[in-house]
This record gives C-alpha cells, sequence and structure tokens, in this order.
C-alpha cells in the first residue's frame, strides 16, 4: 500500500513539524523545570500569538517572519505580568492552586478570543505560501523549511542563554535550588516572571514561524498543547535537548503513523510512546530525575 | 423569557418598534386619526440559528440572512393581508447544541410565536421540528440536508431547500455528464474526507456510486477534524495519482488540503466535493484565489441569472459578510413562511401550516421551480454544479441556471 518513495518525504515532513512543536514544548519545560508547575494556559497563549501574528499581518501589513522582533517581546512581556501579577498572586506557592489558575486562563482566553474574534478561522496568504524547495527526494513548502531552521536556532539561542548568561545561571540556579537562590541575593518573583516570560516569549516564535502555513482559530491551541506535553514527558521534564529530540521523535512518529494507520490513527504512535515512557523511564529521555 | 439577553439585536429592534408604535399613538390620538392606533398586531416569528459554539459562523451567516428578509419585508409594508402587520423577530441562540435548541422552542411557545424558522445544522433541526410539532408549531427548515427531518411524519415541517440525497443523486451523474462531454478523461478516484457522519456518509455514498459511471477509486483516506497537517495525504495522491481527488471535509480542513496539493504540486484532472466545506465559499476564492482555482461541487446556490440574487448579495457584501448559502437559504425561508402568511391571513399556526403545505411560492431567487411540498420537502429544490473560475464562483450546471461552461479537465 504505502509506497517506499513516500516514507522520506514523510519523515521530512515530520521533522519539520516536530521542530514546531519542540519550539512550544520547549516554552513549556522551561517553565516546568524553573516554576515546577504545569501551565495549562500554553496553548491558549499560542493561540494568543497567531492572533497577534494574524493582525500584525492584516492590519499593518507586516509579514509574519519580521513580527518576530514584535511578537517575542510582546508574549515576553505578556507572560512576565501573568506570572508576577495573575498566576504567582494567586497561586499563593501551592501548586494546585497554580494548576487551576493556569487552567482557569485557558479557559477565559480561550473565550475571550470566540467573543471578539468569533470561531471564523484565520489564515493569511504570503507571496511565498505555495512555494516549495525540492530537495530531490521531497518537496519541503518553504514555511515549513524557515520554520525548522527558525526552531533550531530559537532553541539553540535559548540554550546559550542559558548556559552562558549571568540570567540563565540564575534561573538555573533557581530551578536546582530556591532557598540558596534566594540567599545568594537572587530576586525569586523577578526571576519567576522572568522564566514565564521567556517560555511564552517561544510560543512567540513559533506562532510567527507557524502561520504561514497554519490558521488561527480560538481553539488552535488545544491540537498543539497535548502533543507539548507528550513532548516534555519523553524529552525529560525541564530539559532542553530533551525537547528538541522528544519534538523531533513525535513529528516523525505522527507522521509515519498517519501514513501507516491512517490520519484518524495517526496519533496513537504519540500516546504509545507516552505511555511506554512512563512506565520504563518516567524521568524522560534526558530527564535528570523525576 | 430571556431571549433577549442574546439576540443582539432583539431589545433594541423591540425597544424602537415599541416607542415607535407608542409615539404614533400618542401622536394619532392627538391629532385624532385611530386608523393608526388600530395598526395590526406584529406576527411573532422566532428565528433560531447556532451562534454561539462549533457551527457559529454558519449560524451567524444564517441570522443574518433571515434578519435582512424580516427588514425587507417590514419595510415593504408587512404582512398586507393582516393589515400590514409587521414581522417581529424573536431571535434565539441554539448554541450548537440539540438539547438547548428544543428547550428554546419551548419558549417561542409560551410567548405565542406564529412559526419558526431556522436551525441550520442537521442535529439541530431534528429535534427543533419534533420539539415544534409538540405544539403544533409551523416550522421552516433552512439548510439541514439530512433527510430524516422530512421523513420522520411531522405535519409542522417544511424544508425548502434540497436534501442529502438529492445532492448524492445529482453530483454523481452530473459529474458523468461532464466527463462524458470531455471524452471521460476521468477513470480513477481518490476520496479523502473527514471521519464523522457527514464525510463518512458521502465517502460511503460515493465509493458505491462511482464505479457505475466508469470511476474507479483507488482509495478511501479518512482524517480527523481538525487536522493541522496534510502532508502525509497528499503525499498518497500523489503516489497513487488519481484523475480526480474528491474531498467531504468542512471548511479549514478543505483549504488545507488544496493549499498542500498546489504546494506538492499535485494537480489532478479536477477537484470535485459534493456539499464542499469550502469549495462554494467566497471566502475561500477571496483568501487563496491560486488553490481555489477551478475546484467544482454541488452545492446550494442561488440562480444568477435573478437580479434579486444579486442585490441580496451586494447587501450582504455592503454589511461586510461573505454571501454564502446560509444567508441566502435563510433569506428565501423567510420569504417562504410571509407569502403563506400572506394566503393565510391568519397568524393561526394550524392556517399557517395549510399554506405552506399548498404552497405554490415562484417568487424566489433560487434555481427551484414554484414551491410544492410534499411530506414537507420542497419536491421542487435542486441542487447545482459550481465551479470557481476567475476568482467568482459560477454555476457550470444545469445549462438554464448556468452562467458560465465547465472548464474540465482544469488546466495545469
Amino acid at each position: 500500500m504505502v509506497e517506499a518513495a513516500i516514507i522520506v518525504p514523510a519523515i521530512l515532513n515530520g521533522l519539520t513539524t516536530g521542530a514546531v512543536y519542540a519550539l512550544v514544548a520547549l516554552g513549556l519545560t522551561l517553565i516546568y523545570g524553573v516554576l515546577h508547575i504545569i501551565n495549562f494556559a500554553h496553548g491558549a497563549l499560542l493561540m494568543v500569538a497567531l492572533y497577534g501574528v494574524y493582525f500584525l499581518y492584516a492590519l499593518a501589513g507586516i509579514d509574519p517572519y519580521l513580527a518576530l522582533p514584535v511578537m517575542v517581546p510582546a508574549m515576553f512581556a505578556l507572560g512576565y505580568v501573568l506570572q508576577r501579577y495573575v498566576i504567582g498572586r494567586a497561586g499563593h506557592g501551592k501548586d494546585e492552586n497554580v494548576m487551576l489558575v493556569t487552567l482557569g486562563l485557558s479557559i477565559v482566553i480561550e473565550n475571550l478570543a470566540l467573543y471578539l474574534w468569533s470561531s471564523d478561522t484565520r489564515t493569511i496568504e504570503t507571496a511565498y505560501g505555495f512555494s516549495t524547495v525540492d530537495l530531490g527526494v521531497a518537496l519541503i513548502a518553504v514555511p515549513k523549511a524557515i520554520a525548522f531552521v527558525g526552531a533550531l536556532t530559537v532553541t539553540a539561542l535559548l540554550w546559550a542563554v542559558m548556559r552562558w548568561t549571568d540570567l540563565g545561571k540564575a534561573i538555573r540556579a533557581l530551578a536546582r535550588e530556591r532557598r540558596g537562590a534566594q540567599l545568594v541575593g537572587i530576586n525569586v518573583e523577578h526571576l519567576y516572571a522572568m522564566s514565564f516570560g521567556i517560555g511564552i516569549a517561544c510560543l512567540g516564535a513559533a506562532a510567527c514561524l507557524l502561520l504561514p502555513s497554519y490558521y488561527a482559530s480560538p481553539h488552535i491551541g488545544r491540537a498543539f498543547v497535548l502533543i507539548a506535553f507528550t513532548i516534555v514527558v519523553l524529552g525529560g521534564m525541564g530539559s532542553f535537548v530533551g525537547a528538541l529530540v522528544g519534538g523531533l521523535i513525535i513529528g516523525v512518529t505522527e507522521s509515519l503513523g498517519g501514513l501507516f494507520f491512517g490520519e484518524s490513527l495517526g496519533k496513537i504512535g504519540v500516546f504509545i510512546i507516552f505511555i511506554v515512557v512512563l512506565l520504563f523511564r518516567p524521568t524522560g529521555l534526558f530527564g535528570q530525575r523525576a | 423569557m430571556s431571549l433577549g439577553n442574546r439576540g443582539y439585536s432583539l431589545s433594541r429592534r423591540r425597544f424602537l418598534t415599541s416607542t415607535a408604535v407608542g409615539g404614533l399613538a400618542v401622536a394619532s390620538g392627538a391629532i385624532g386619526m385611530p386608523y393608526v392606533a388600530r395598526a395590526a398586531t406584529p406576527v411573532k416569528v422566532g428565528i433560531i440559528h447556532p451562534v454561539t459554539g462549533g457551527v457559529s459562523y454558519s449560524g451567524t451567516q444564517g441570522r443574518a440572512g433571515a434578519m435582512m428578509a424580516v427588514d425587507d419585508i417590514n419595510a415593504a409594508g408587512g404582512i398586507k393581508s393582516l393589515g400590514g402587520a409587521k414581522i417581529d423577530a424573536l431571535l434565539t441562540d441554539a448554541q450548537s447544541k440539540a438539547d438547548v435548541a428544543a428547550s428554546e422552542i419551548e419558549k417561542y411557545n409560551d410567548a405565542g410565536v406564529s412559526a419558526v424558522v431556522g436551525g441550520y445544522a442537521s442535529f439541530i433541526c431534528l429535534a427543533t421540528t419534533q420539539a415544534a410539532a409538540k405544539h403544533g408549531i409551523p416550522y421552516v427548515v433552512d439548510v439541514g440536508t439530512d433527510d430524516r427531518i422530512v421523513k420522520a411524519g411531522l405535519k409542522n415541517t417544511f424544508r425548502f431547500s434540497p436534501g442529502y440525497g438529492v445532492f448524492v443523486d445529482t453530483a454523481v451523474p452530473t459529474l458523468d455528464q461532464i466527463n462524458s462531454a470531455a471524452g471521460k478523461p476521468v477513470k480513477t478516484a481518490i476520496i479523502v474526507h473527514e471521519d464523522k457522519a457527514f464525510g463518512t456518509g458521502t465517502a460511503k455514498l460515493l465509493q458505491e456510486k462511482l464505479p457505475g459511471i466508469g470511476v474507479k477509486v483507488l482509495d478511501v483516506i479518512a482524517h480527523p477534524t481538525p487536522n493541522l497537517d496534510f502532508n502525509n495525504i497528499v503525499l498518497r495522491i500523489k503516489a497513487a495519482k488519481p484523475d480526480i481527488v474528491i474531498p467531504a471535509d468542512y471548511y479549514n480542513e478543505y483549504v488545507l488540503l488544496a493549499r498542500t496539493m498546489l504546494q506538492q504540486k499535485v494537480r489532478p484532472k479536477a477537484i470535485y466535493s459534493v456539499l464542499g466545506g469550502a469549495a462554494s465559499q467566497y471566502k475561500f476564492v477571496h483568501d487563496f484565489p491560486e488553490a481555489a482555482a477551478y475546484i467544482m461541487d454541488c452545492n446550494h446556490w442561488y440562480n444568477p441569472h435573478k437580479e434579486a440574487a444579486q442585490t441580496l448579495r451586494k447587501k450582504t457584501q455592503a454589511k461586510g459578510l461573505y454571501y454564502t448559502y446560509e444567508v441566502f437559504l435563510n433569506y428565501e425561508a423567510v420569504m417562504l413562511l410571509a407569502d403563506a402568511l400572506e394566503r393565510a391571513a391568519s397568524t393561526d399556526r394550524a392556517k399557517i401550516i395549510d399554506a405552506l403545505a399548498s404552497s405554490e411560492w415562484s417568487g424566489h431567487f433560487m434555481p427551484y421551480g414554484p414551491t410544492k411540498f410534499v411530506n414537507g420537502q420542497n419536491t421542487g429544490a435542486r441542487a447545482v454544479n459550481l465551479q470557481v473560475q476567475n476568482n467568482d464562483i459560477k454555476v457550470i450546471l444545469p445549462p438554464e441556471f448556468a452562467n458560465a461552461k465547465p472548464i474540465f479537465p482544469m488546466p495545469a
């Protein structure tokens, strides 16, 4: 039924999709790694970012890729404010409170979007939207190729920031030992908000890379966030390299699953991985400890 | 009755009418014109659509169409046989839920409506027509293509537009007609469908009927809704090289499929659909002219030669809306009811049902004959074939309503 000639393009397609999944998961894993909370509003915030990119294009004519310098800081600011003044305050330091707050936020944000922008889907058409890169074995759509490169670049940048800057060192210190970080004079509330902001800024980048080939609608976030959770579990909670590798694995699994089992059953492979990892390696591929 | 809080124009509309009527009454009393003071009581008509929830886009479009008809009727002097009675539209949101829709009909009954129009989705119409039947409320179905709606033996239910069976019965022979006229270039097909009732049902019927016109079905590919990536499906289509691709999915997936096919340079001889999710949507044609070009569809449409249809199109566009089938089918559903009210000369529900049952209305702009209802279905209703040409949607068949010839196979 499935010819060999399709498998290579399907794998490449899975890799390009997986890189963007990884970018979404990266924010989630950073927030988990530092704040030890699961951000249920991640999907809803991705949706907000997609609408942001859409409106920048539709109203101001800004190309989605040129919107990166606007969207990344804007989403960072949104994330910072949310953590510092909403999630942090309402959470009172309890994990279950924070979970409920982020879940509540996601419901409020999605319904606000439904109210303000209706359930109508928004797409944009760019000059390069239908262009493809011919790799010989496969045609890769230009927006997907850009998304792949972009996602890898953002991951590398984030990794470098965490590794070599003072901010990165402080965040890592905070992630490892909250009390210790406080004792050496790290402003915990500020850094928590910074981490949340950076995690949400990843969504701003993901939205710019996604919109040329996808669409914005109030419920679009849900489709991504479940996959992102799986990637975080597979890669190891809090691990950047894990998020990237996990994203690529999930992308390829989903793509091949769709090819062999049909699109309706295609995601089955993703969730089998999820269960197997939880059963046999609960720390994930690159996780240090649960 | 709490209709006002959801109906966007109800409270304002009622406020305006009541103050206007009140004002008129005072004025006429003062200047001694009792004729105006006795102005006919408005006819209460329930207009129900899913304006929130999963199918809210279609519901909102439908409501806009129905309200344009109400405004036109009232502006033209109301129902003349009732002394110029205006139509008082009670707007309700079915919330894309069958149980909510059915309970809204109960509220309509308490409010004393003479008739109800709308429903949009089949699953809503199935519930609302049943609920309305309990109270003998005449119900005009606006879209609801499921044929079970008119097969339940409900005396109160009338559907002006064609049902599902008509579309499938029209789509396959017309495809044969188009294919034969071009020397039968299409011999193989792939069906891509969403995996719920609408897509699966369409795919199954097509799979049975296509071999009868000499078209072999190479593959049937199902996908969920939403489906974010069509690359794999398109790769499978590319490998199978069918002459024709037949999509049966909703708007977003239809658009993604057409875009991905264009990207992967998959150009079959035709893309043809039955009640296509995007094929007959101006939004698709406007947003992605290149991907939409030459796609054919068997769907609801207006008669392009009728002046009134074009006038409504301009009016709809002036409101910033796309002229979709929900708009014109709802407009015509309200107009059909107005014709029945005119002939019934009464707001009595039973008399309106009789007037609808004996309706021979020909004042519409659809590609149908005069209305003739058999068991609630307008037997004159037909499906037409459409094709996207020159960034517009053209009728290509049947010839008497066509405003363009089929371009088939589509240019490479």
